[in-house]
């Protein structure tokens, strides 16, 4: 019996069949088929617990979500003290919660930010960075990176994988169009015609496996985006709140993007909110027509107290640090792994603790996630190229967690490559 | 060097259950004497970045620990008068030549006599089939009084240097500005030589309630807690290891075989140092009948004045009214407090002589005063002489110290067995002479007041107290043989930057451009604008309160 006050339920059996019953069977089955049939109980800081007890590291965290931690404690008060002053707010009006998020978000951006837009997720809030650069541009075109990933929701899911688009008749080729990332080539001929308003580009793409971009390409294609009159958005949906070791990981390239779009993490994983940063010579339909977009929930006051909090403790200092500290030992720890598995372990790709594991199969994220979850990790292939484990420590590990992490890691990769490859192998190789 | 003074004065805002200090109301906003929430969150984070400094650090080779405190030392002595000045215009106590003194002790003095010991490699014995691994202890939490202020920040965070530790200074909130800035230079420096980030941190409004969650949190390894007595009980009721020690109350001996002319000499000075705000500076100066004249006669030569009954008395209703130590006192210099008083001295007098009938409790001036004013008790013999220095400690200052200036190892020996103190200074002044810089005692601006004064540590702190070892014993069967253990060295060289700046990892390796650091501006955040300069002193009107508070917890102490 899980008893959780408003409702409760019987068995982990129970809610699996209630919800292929009446929630989604196909994501359902999927996740029993891939031997992760994972109901998540409690969850305390880095670790969730599935309903049968099993105690796991998240090194998923959602893209980012939950940065710094589940239930993070300082999040938990400052929600639950902003609940006996806020609500979601009325959105048509100016709020205090809202300025203040707003104004703490432009602090933290490249300089030529200077306006905030609310979404009440990632997806929205793309749908507003391509609506505020087709206003300011007044061209239709938007420019994407193929096998991109940028939301679901009407213009966004039109940025990205066919899969996801032309199952909802929603994929649009002539507005929309991708090109290979790290090809500047093509993305030069495609600005070519000087009839895009915007490249959407996340800093690195997270759905395709964090395929690192080519030291200079985000650079030159900054350039070509000024050459052609056409903006620049940088999603930092996964990428930024200090997951590279700085609070957007576009800095690092000095680019100062049009627009920035942030979302997941902002939410300290407590409530829902996302944000587009807007340069202002980019945000005139805020004074042309300010219900131009109109959101209910869109920049809901708890939300924005959650996205305060979370703001503040991403940019003390303290958590700078600590991410360098991660992202070192955790690196050092991979490759001393890798050197263990050469052949099955083939690839890290590694910025601050945005990471991703390359095996050597067409499937092989697939496998070392099972074996992961076997050995109380829980990290997710990537959906759009299931070679590569997104692998996402978290902002606030202790060095004994991260070194309980690479232990588990290091079993749950040569256990993987012992079932792909065989086991007489690796025994030799260990 | 802590003592009833510091006590006081560093005990003032960390006194549990008390108004905190005005700091606290004011980052507390409108939620009272309690720190804001954040202040404490972002506080105890200071410890998990700590932590991490502290993990990578302990696999620091002997090289570059040294590099790593030379540069800091030197960095410290550099600054030595200037602190010093910050530290009496923020504090208004003491001596600026004087506390320059001791910010250069504290600084290249402790580094150059402990560069020589070895706490960083294996040390092997070979007959006794052990090898020893140094392990420091981690995180230490270092509190730092107000009388003391910027000697103690260099002092303690030169310790944890030498001892690959990492730091979190929570200086006393009447100092905070000197001590901020000074551990911010320091750590400046240090991360340049090549610490690992994080290693040197300090609070930026250290509060009562924010000190002792800090104090109790599980990160830390140990608290060297250097301050009041109300402070250095909270760190032993924290459940973590803690080295704080007691206050002091120092007796004087002089008995007939001493060299007069330097006793006299020695014992001015000493007790004028500083304007006597230290736990280490003479409090009652026990003297024997048959030389007292010829003492006194040679300590008004060096600047003491010897009060009259009358003036004896007015001095005590200036300095005590009600029984109670006027805080206004504290840390002035004699001839001010003489005419505060109404007695007339010389305008260059260091200090007052207050004769006193007997050693009792009930006479004010047998009690720390934390002032130039030395309580003088006259006895027929050495003996009762000794006798009456065990009564002053009886008043306060157990475990401290006490001098004697004497020639006669029996009475010496006496005196040491009879007073419960753990230092006596023979022919030194105490107040330098017990810290180690007159004497060969270890130097150290921490006392350790032992079991009598209710300390878990009886000598003066040095860096060795900040390391364990892990003893690796073979079997004592001659059977077994002992490995060579000659050539082995478990530390390295680390590399230029701790921790590695995070870079994408298909950057070439051999592009060493690293992008700017934008955090780097930021790193010091803690420390609000303006505390980084003199100019960022806390008002006037907070000051005083601080006063306020400090005089309250005399009061209750000279009570007591």
């Amino acid at each position: 019996m899980h008893d959780y006050d408003v409702f409760s339920v019987e068995s982990k059996a129970e809610v699996l069949e209630k919800s292929r019953e009446f929630w989604n069977p196909g994501k359902t089955d999927f996740w029993s088929e891939s031997g992760v049939d994972l109901v998540i109980d409690r969850r305390d800081g880095y670790f969730i617990w599935d309903m049968s007890g099993l105690r796991l590291i998240d090194v998923h965290l959602n893209g980012g979500t939950f940065n710094l931690g589940h239930r993070n404690a300082e999040l938990v008060d400052a929600i639950t003290t902003g609940m006996r002053s806020f609500d979601i707010g009325n959105h048509h009006f100016p709020s205090s919660a809202r300025a203040a998020l707003a104004e703490a978000l432009i602090r933290t951006a490249p300089p030529n930010l200077t306006k905030v837009v609310y979404g009440s997720g990632g997806g929205e809030a793309v749908d507003i960075a391509l609506k505020t650069a087709r206003h300011a541009t007044q061209r239709r075109k938007i420019i994407s990176i193929i096998k991109a990933y940028h939301g679901h929701t009407g213009l966004a899911v039109a940025t990205g994988d066919d899969r996801f688009a032309r199952i909802f008749l929603a994929d649009r080729p002539d507005e929309f169009s991708q090109v290979p990332f790290n090809d500047l080539e093509a993305m030069d001929a495609a600005l070519a015609d000087g009839d895009v308003a915007a490249v959407i580009m996340e800093t690195i793409p997270a759905t395709y496996g964090f395929p690192l971009p080519t030291p200079g390409y985000l650079e030159a294609v900054k350039a070509l985006c000024e050459r052609h009159g056409t903006l620049y958005i940088a999603d930092e949906v996964q990428t930024g709140l200090m997951r590279t070791g700085e609070m957007w990981a576009v800095t690092k390239h000095g680019i100062e993007p049009d627009i920035l779009v942030t979302g997941k993490g902002l939410s300290g994983g407590m409530y829902p909110i996302a944000a587009v940063l807007v340069s202002e010579q980019n945000a005139g339909w805020l004074t042309e027509d300010g219900f131009a977009h109109i959101s209910s929930f869109g920049g809901a006051e708890l939300g924005c107290v959650a996205a305060l909090k979370t703001l503040e403790i991403c940019g003390r200092p303290e958590t700078r640090s600590m991410v360098h500290y991660i992202a070192g030992l955790i690196g050092a720890g991979l490759r001393e792994i890798q050197a263990r598995y050469p052949d099955w372990f083939i690839g890290i790709r590694q910025n601050g603790v945005v990471m991703g594991l390359e095996f050597d199969h067409p499937e092989g994220a697939k496998y070392v996630m099972r074996h992961l979850y076997q050995a109380g990790v829980w990290a997710i292939f990537s959906t759009l190229d299931p070679r590569v484990l997104q692998y996402k420590p978290g902002l606030l590990m202790t060095p004994e967690l991260c070194e309980e992490l690479l232990d588990r890691t290091e079993a749950g990769i040569g256990r993987a490559c012992a079932e792909v490859k065989g086991r007489s192998r690796t025994g030799a190789r260990r | 060097m802590t003592g009833q003074a510091k006590q006081a004065k560093a005990g003032a805002g960390l006194t549990a259950g008390r108004t905190a200090p005005p700091e606290a109301a004011h980052a507390g906003g409108s939620g009272g004497s309690s720190p804001r929430a954040s202040t404490v969150n972002q506080a105890r984070q200071m410890l998990a970045r700590a932590h991490w400094a502290a993990g990578a650090f302990a696999t620091y080779d002997r090289g570059t620990v040294l590099r790593v405190a030379e540069a800091v030392a030197r960095a410290a002595h550099a600054e030595s008068a200037r602190y010093a000045d910050w530290a009496v215009k923020e504090t208004g106590f003491g001596v600026v030549e004087h506390k320059t003194i001791k910010n250069q002790a504290c600084s290249l003095g402790l580094f150059e006599r402990y560069a020589a010991e070895d706490l960083v490699g294996p040390r092997i014995d070979t007959a006794a089939k052990i090898v020893s691994l140094p392990r420091p202890a981690g995180v230490i939490l270092a509190l730092t009084p107000s009388t003391n202020p910027v000697c103690s920040v260099f002092f303690k965070v030169i310790l944890a240097l030498l001892t690959r530790n990492a730091i979190v200074v929570s200086p006393h909130p009447m100092a905070r500005a000197c001590c901020a800035d000074a551990a911010g230079l320091l750590a400046d420096v240090a991360e340049s030589a090549g610490a690992p980030d994080g290693a040197i941190q300090v609070v930026g409004h250290p509060t009562v309630a924010l000190v002792e969650t800090l104090m109790a949190d599980p990160v830390t390894d140990v608290i060297v807690a250097t301050g009041g007595t109300a402070m250095v009980r909270a760190a032993y009721r924290s459940g973590n290891p803690a080295l704080g020690v007691g206050p002091g109350n120092v007796p004087v001996l002089v008995d007939a075989t001493a060299d007069i002319a330097a006793a006299a000499r020695l014992i001015v000075d000493s007790k004028a140092f500083d304007n006597s705000v230290l736990c280490t500076n003479e409090s009652v100066l026990v003297v024997v009948e048959s030389v007292r004249g010829r003492l006194l006669r040679e300590m008004q030569r060096h600047g003491a004045v010897v009060l009259d009954e009358a003036g004896r008395d007015r001095l005590r209703a200036y300095l005590f009214p009600d029984g109670m130590l006027n805080g206004e006192a504290i840390g002035k210099d004699a001839a001010w407090i003489a005419d505060q008083a109404g007695i007339r001295v010389p305008p260059r007098t260091r200090l007052l002589l207050a004769p006193v009938d007997l050693v009792v409790p009930e006479e004010p001036f047998c009690r720390e005063k934390l002032s130039p004013v030395l309580g003088v008790a006259t006895v027929p013999t050495a003996g009762r002489g000794i006798e009456a220095a065990r009564a002053v400690v009886r008043l306060g200052g157990a475990g401290h110290s006490a001098a004697i200036h004497s020639q006669d190892p029996q009475v010496i020996t006496r005196y040491g067995v009879r007073v419960p103190v753990l230092r006596v200074a023979v022919n030194a002044g105490n107040s330098t002479g017990s810290a180690g810089m007159d004497t060969n005692l270890a130097p150290s601006m921490t006392l350790g007041t032992g079991f009598a004064g209710r300390s878990s540590i009886g000598e003066n702190l040095e860096p060795r107290h900040l390391v364990n070892w892990t003893r690796v014993a073979y079997n004592s069967d001659p059977g077994v043989p002992f490995g060579d253990f000659s050539s082995i060295a478990p530390w390295e060289r680390p590399p230029a930057q701790v921790p590695p700046y995070p870079r994408a990892s298909n950057l070439p390796a051999d592009d060493q451009d690293a992008p700017p650091d934008p955090g780097a501006a930021t790193r010091r955040q803690d420390t609000p604008p303006g505390a980084g300069s003199p100019g960022g002193q806390l008002p006037d009107s907070v000051r005083e309160q601080l006063r306020a508070l400090i005089i309250e917890e005399l009061s209750q102490l000279m009570g007591g």
